[in-house]
């Protein structure tokens, strides 16, 4: 077990993330922020805290529980729900950026996708990740990583955040021996 | 869980994320798209030995928001009304394929019977049997109170809620029982002596006789639906005795603490058990509860169908 990304690194990234977002978007305005539970919430929180430090006014924030569009609901055991919190306003003709700890399959982000669909019609949909860890299994891409991090599939990446971890680090684990 | 069969199966946590998820189904209900694939392939039977409107409507229509396919079955026009069993009625549905039984039927016991035969492969809802249980109705009912009277989260500590009028012929009576008491409410039966079960002293209830000295105490009072279909004898003197000693109105309503509501499974005998003026009044949930049925049963079928089969039936986050 390896740390790839230690606190400062990972707080480094967000900031810079949180300057690529507002650039691309052309300020704060049309930005709503989407994290995916449980650690991509708790980015975008911390996100959307970073734009409101740079542009000095609040964005909205909200959470998108995937669960129920999953594909691979009867591949495994079942999932508890977690609340979707709907940004103050919706997403309706808002440019809103989903926010993931761990981007590894896609999978994950298609089903955001279905669930976005189901919320309104955004104008468009950005992908905020803290790490890329490759192995897509569909075409998907971040518009925003924190960091690439080349792994195999034997490996497991995982992300403690001291909201529920008690600390800030990205963690890369051999599963297979 | 595999098979939902009666209330009294549950554990305080299983009846907790039932009502949690509910609230989640109950989210999406109100949004533009009411619809979610969750169940996309699954095919869900309702399978009923008995006349029901709303039960089978919300368990299909709960079916259909989750992208289930939905079979429906009814005794009337079927060959069940030629003598066919429910074993070889229940195979017949599982050469099919069903994934899901939802089955009510005028046996006590006949979901249990049939979760524990090896006549369908699929979970078993019970809908109703007999005079047994109705365990998606107490939780429909144990859903909206802890809407109203507990903002959606949580059990029901503290709250004490009034159960009146036909206890005996009343499956969703004794579901009610157990959960309500499971999430920590005191449940209060007012009843005639003649229309409480045998054994009721052994519930994990208070029994009172006296209506309006129990109004002012409940946080909640819920009405009763007099089975007269059921009744082959003679369980009170007059309808006119029945409503003026245990009928709801509008005097005994002035009784009510000013938070209590009005709660009934329908369907209802106005004029009854509760007068037109009742039904209808603010204090009324009776619609809510109906809403609510989709979401708790779409909430059931997620549970039970969603997941891969496992052993301990056992959740992760």
């Amino acid at each position: 077990m390896s740390v790839a990304l230690p606190a400062v690194d990972i707080a480094r990234a967000l900031t810079r993330i949180a300057h690529e977002i507002l650039e691309r978007n052309g300020g704060p305005d049309s930005i709503v922020l989407m994290g995916i539970p449980t650690r991509g919430a708790f980015l975008a929180s911390r996100l959307a805290a970073l734009i409101a430090g740079i542009e000095g006014r609040e964005i909205p924030v909200g959470t998108l529980d995937i669960t129920l569009h999953r594909d691979d609901l009867r591949l495994r055991p079942l999932r508890a729900l977690v609340p979707t919190m709907t940004p103050l306003g919706g997403i309706e003709g808002r440019n809103v950026v989903l926010v993931d700890d761990v981007l590894f399959s896609g999978r994950t982000i298609r089903a955001a996708l279905d669930a976005l669909g189901e919320m309104g019609r955004p104008k468009t949909v950005q992908l905020a990740a803290l790490v890329d860890r490759g192995h897509r299994e569909l075409p998907i891409r971040a518009d925003y990583v924190g960091k690439n991090l080349p792994t195999s599939k034997g490996q497991a990446v995982k992300v403690h955040l001291s909201e529920i971890d008690g600390v800030d680090e990205v963690l890369v684990e051999n599963v297979e021996v | 869980m595999r098979h939902l069969l009666s209330t009294s199966d549950l554990t305080y946590t299983q009846a907790i994320r039932i009502l949690d998820t509910a609230a989640e189904m109950a989210r999406i209900s109100e949004g533009p798209v009411k619809k979610l694939p969750t169940l996309r392939g699954r095919t869900i039977v309702n399978l009923f030995f008995e006349d029901s409107t709303r039960t089978r409507i919300s368990f299909e229509a709960a079916a259909k928001r989750l992208s289930a396919d939905v079979i429906n079955f009814s005794a009337k026009g079927s060959s069940a009304s030629k003598g066919e069993s429910l074993k070889d009625t229940a195979q017949t549905l599982q050469a099919m394929g069903a994934d899901a039984v939802i089955l009510r039927h005028s046996a006590s016991g006949a979901a249990q019977r049939l979760a524990n035969s090896h006549w369908t492969s699929g979970s078993v809802i019970n809908a109703g049997d007999g005079t047994h249980e109705h365990p998606t109705q107490a939780l429909l009912d144990a859903f909206t109170i802890r809407q109203h009277l507990r903002v959606g989260t949580g059990d029901l500590r503290g709250l004490t809620i009034a159960i009146v009028g036909d206890i005996l012929h009343s499956r969703v009576a004794r579901s009610d029982v157990h959960l309500l008491s499971l999430l920590g409410a005191q449940v209060i039966l007012v009843a005639p002596p003649t229309l409480l079960p045998i054994g009721a002293s052994t519930w994990p209830v208070q029994i009172s006789y006296d209506f309006d000295s129990v109004l002012p105490l409940v946080d909640a009072v819920m009405m009763l639906r007099v089975q007269q279909e059921r009744m082959s004898d003679f369980f009170f003197p007059t309808a006119r005795e029945y409503s003026h000693y245990y009928g709801l109105n509008a005097d005994r309503l002035k009784k009510m603490k000013p938070t209590a509501i009005i709660m009934h499974p329908g369907p209802m005998n106005r004029g009854l058990e509760i007068t037109a003026e009742c039904a209808d009044s603010a204090r009324s949930v009776i619609l809510e509860q109906v809403t609510n049925g989709v979401s708790v049963r779409m909430a059931v079928l997620y549970l039970l169908l969603a997941g891969a089969p496992s052993e301990d039936g056992e959740i992760t986050q």
